[in-house]
């Protein structure tokens, strides 16, 4: 088991056409996951020619795509000024997971289409600007690098790219259920809480690990979640401690603003729901080691 | 991007939003010729600066001629407002205050909608209001798909408790101050106040506004753009199209993704703290995902060229990012800069070509270049190095 994406999911990449989006459809491919189809507005009826002779369809439109294919993935590559239609487009289609790649979406647009997709009832959307979601050796939707480890009990959130493989990494040798990177973005799609739930319903997820950033309090709104639903061991890291007032670092919600968002904080509220939480990936990658090895 | 007060007041002309002449002076002489032009009996001048409490601060005066309006705004320029230099004051005319109202439009991250606040209580500061008059703050969420409309302000005025004949007026203030909102791609709009005048005008007397830079691809902001406090080593890193923060401290930092180079910096300074001279992080620089060897010499370039550094600490995970390029791009660098180059520079790879990459750094054996293996562990060499250069 895992969460959202699986051996069944059936993924078809937005963009497909662009660059961006064939070097990723590609490593998607090549790591075993099935990418049925492309979507390019304007282009139906053309395709792809990957590696070792693999042929995609691409498609004028999602609900095209799912049609034919049976797609139940999205993950959108298109450039920033047309994710909203591109999002919009797949949750009309009623595509029941939609990754959202793209980095420097205007917030407005995103406030807007996650409205659209919570209202929809049938579309989760993970993004934007995040790696994606992997369940290793069963699929993986997005960015983030296959080949760094395996299956196994542990269950990841975080908002960075690199700070999950940085952590995929330190725990390459047990693995993971999936790991989501649900993007760094002042409004995202699909939050440490919605995770935090579903890695708790998954009966192969034995320990769960949250990454935080400054900026915000998703963190703290989760410490409180995990207080009162969680039951499964939770650790924790947060970066940000050395990031000064005002300067935004990067990801476009990693910026303290006045007391509030700020990495202390969010550790502390942390800790006081119980989650162990490292001062470097690595102490956190050690505790988790430890907890796991006492249930074992 | 933070906008200042005029700009804003701009903004809120353009949109209809009723506001008062205001003129900019950048020295007295011309401070007297916008209360001149003006011509009301009584102006104020106004700091202009992205910071709040300007009026503690000395930041804004009254004055009642040109003369006295030049006079006053001697003392303003120059005011330094919580580290802000005052270079601009706004001269506006001067309002016959009845009543001061609070109202603003921001992103509620939690909630993932936009958020309207109103008190009657305004003039003070909204933490002020919020923690002294909670219940005369009304918090009213907006849905982004229907945005601040007729309906939500008429909901609003009525629970922020307006005198019925005022409701009408400030609902329509309000849905125009909503359209600021949404048709600039603001992540915050606030009022403070709004008044009421004496004869019974809705004026916005004060205004801030925070706008989306992921949004600059569609409005035209050049002009708004305030390099004033950039600092330099932070206007090249902008130029070359890096992402760069100047910190205070002497170990350069280089990685890929925000996250990890956020980590980064937490680690070097932990990892710094219990030496002498507890050297810091000196700056944060990410250069993103599937960077180039160029891009990573240009980045390398930037932090050499900063005085503050003592060691720079290259910390990459290739995800996207191919270590090979990462390596390439140190050796590249160093060879450009030849004898230029004199600070250790420590690296750790993993990931991605992580192989290949460890190849072409152990080939070129530059004096520099240390290679550590982990993250904690190159973090502490880099402390250690920033320390016995100290």
């Amino acid at each position: 088991m895992a969460i959202w994406l699986n051996s069944d999911s059936l993924i078809l990449v937005q963009g497909m056409t662009g660059a961006e989006g064939r070097k990723h459809a590609q490593r998607m491919l090549s790591s075993g996951s099935k990418v049925v189809a492309g979507v390019t507005p304007g282009k139906g009826g053309q395709s792809v020619e990957f590696e070792d002779g693999v042929t995609v369809p691409v498609f004028g439109s999602v609900a095209e795509a799912m049609a034919a294919t049976g797609a139940n993935v999205s993950v959108v590559f298109v450039p920033a000024k047309f994710t909203r239609g591109a999002v919009i487009e797949a949750v009309d289609a009623g595509i029941p997971l939609v990754v959202c790649i793209t980095e420097g979406v205007p917030v407005k647009d995103t406030a807007e289409f996650n409205a659209y997709a919570q209202q929809s009832g049938t579309t989760q959307l993970i993004g934007p600007n995040c790696p994606g979601i992997i369940s290793p050796e069963l699929s993986n939707a997005g960015i983030i690098p296959a080949s760094i480890t395996g299956k196994g009990p542990i269950g990841l959130v975080s908002k960075s790219g690199t700070l999950t493989y940085q952590m995929m990494f330190e725990l390459g040798d047990i693995g993971f259920t999936t790991a989501v990177g649900i993007g760094g973005d002042p409004i995202v799609g699909t939050t440490h809480i919605d995770c935090l739930q579903a890695f708790e319903d998954d009966p192969e997820t034995e320990l769960i690990i949250m990454i935080g950033e400054i900026g915000g309090d998703a963190e703290e709104r989760a410490a409180a979640y995990i207080t009162e639903h969680i039951t499964k061991p939770v650790v924790g890291y947060v970066a940000g401690f050395t990031a000064p007032e005002g300067k935004t670092m990067g990801h476009a919600g990693a910026i303290v603003s006045g007391s509030s968002g700020t990495a202390e904080a969010k550790k502390v509220a942390m800790e006081a729901a119980g989650v162990r939480v490292g001062r470097t990936p690595s102490e956190a990658a050690q505790i988790a080691r430890e907890l796991l090895a006492k249930k074992a | 991007m933070d906008l200042f007060e005029y700009q804003a007041r701009d903004l809120f002309e353009a949109a209809g939003v009723p506001v008062l002449p205001g003129i900019i002076a950048d020295a007295p002489e011309e401070v007297a010729e916008a209360a001149e032009k003006l011509g009301t009996p009584v102006v104020v001048v106004k700091a202009q600066v992205k910071v709040g409490g300007r009026g503690k601060a000395g930041g804004v005066k009254v004055a009642k001629s040109p003369e006295e309006a030049a006079e006053v705004s001697k003392n303003i320029f120059g005011l330094d407002i919580k580290g802000h230099t005052v270079r601009r004051v706004m001269v506006a005319a001067g309002a016959d205050i009845a009543e001061e109202y609070y109202f603003s439009v921001l992103l509620d991250r939690a909630e993932r909608r936009y958020l309207a606040m109103c008190s009657l209580a305004g003039g003070m500061d909204i933490e002020t209001i919020a923690s002294e008059h909670p219940e005369q703050l009304v918090r009213f969420p907006i849905d982004p798909l229907t945005g601040l409309d007729e309906t939500a302000a008429a909901a609003i005025v009525e629970q922020a408790g307006f005198a019925e004949a005022d409701r009408a007026e400030v609902a329509r203030v309000l849905v125009l101050l909503g359209k600021v909102y949404t048709d600039n791609d603001a992540t915050l709009v606030e009022v403070n106040p709004l008044v009421k005048t004496g004869d019974g005008t809705i004026i916005a007397l004060d205004g801030k506004v925070s706008l989306d830079n992921n949004a600059s691809f569609r409005h035209d902001w050049s002009a708004l753009v305030d390099n004033s406090r950039t600092d330099p080593l932070e206007q090249k890193a902008q130029e070359l199209g890096l992402n760069y923060v100047k910190l205070d401290g002497d170990v350069g930092v280089i990685g890929n993704g925000a996250g990890l180079v956020m980590s980064t910096l937490d680690v070097v300074a932990q990892a710094g703290s219990g030496l002498p001279g507890s050297p810091k992080p000196a700056n944060f620089l990410d250069i993103g995902g599937g960077a180039s060897a160029q891009v990573m010499a240009d980045g390398l370039g930037l932090i050499l060229s900063d005085q503050a550094v003592k060691v720079v600490f290259v910390n990459v995970f290739g995800g996207i990012t191919a270590c090979s390029e990462v390596a390439a791009g140190i050796v590249g660098a160093l060879g450009l800069l030849g004898d230029q180059a004199t600070k250790p520079i420590v690296v750790r790879l993993d990931g991605n070509a992580v192989e290949e990459g460890r190849h072409i750094l152990a080939e070129a054996a530059h004096p520099l270049v240390t290679i550590v293996d982990t993250m904690d562990g190159a973090a502490a060499k880099a402390a250690e190095l920033a320390s016995a250069a100290a």
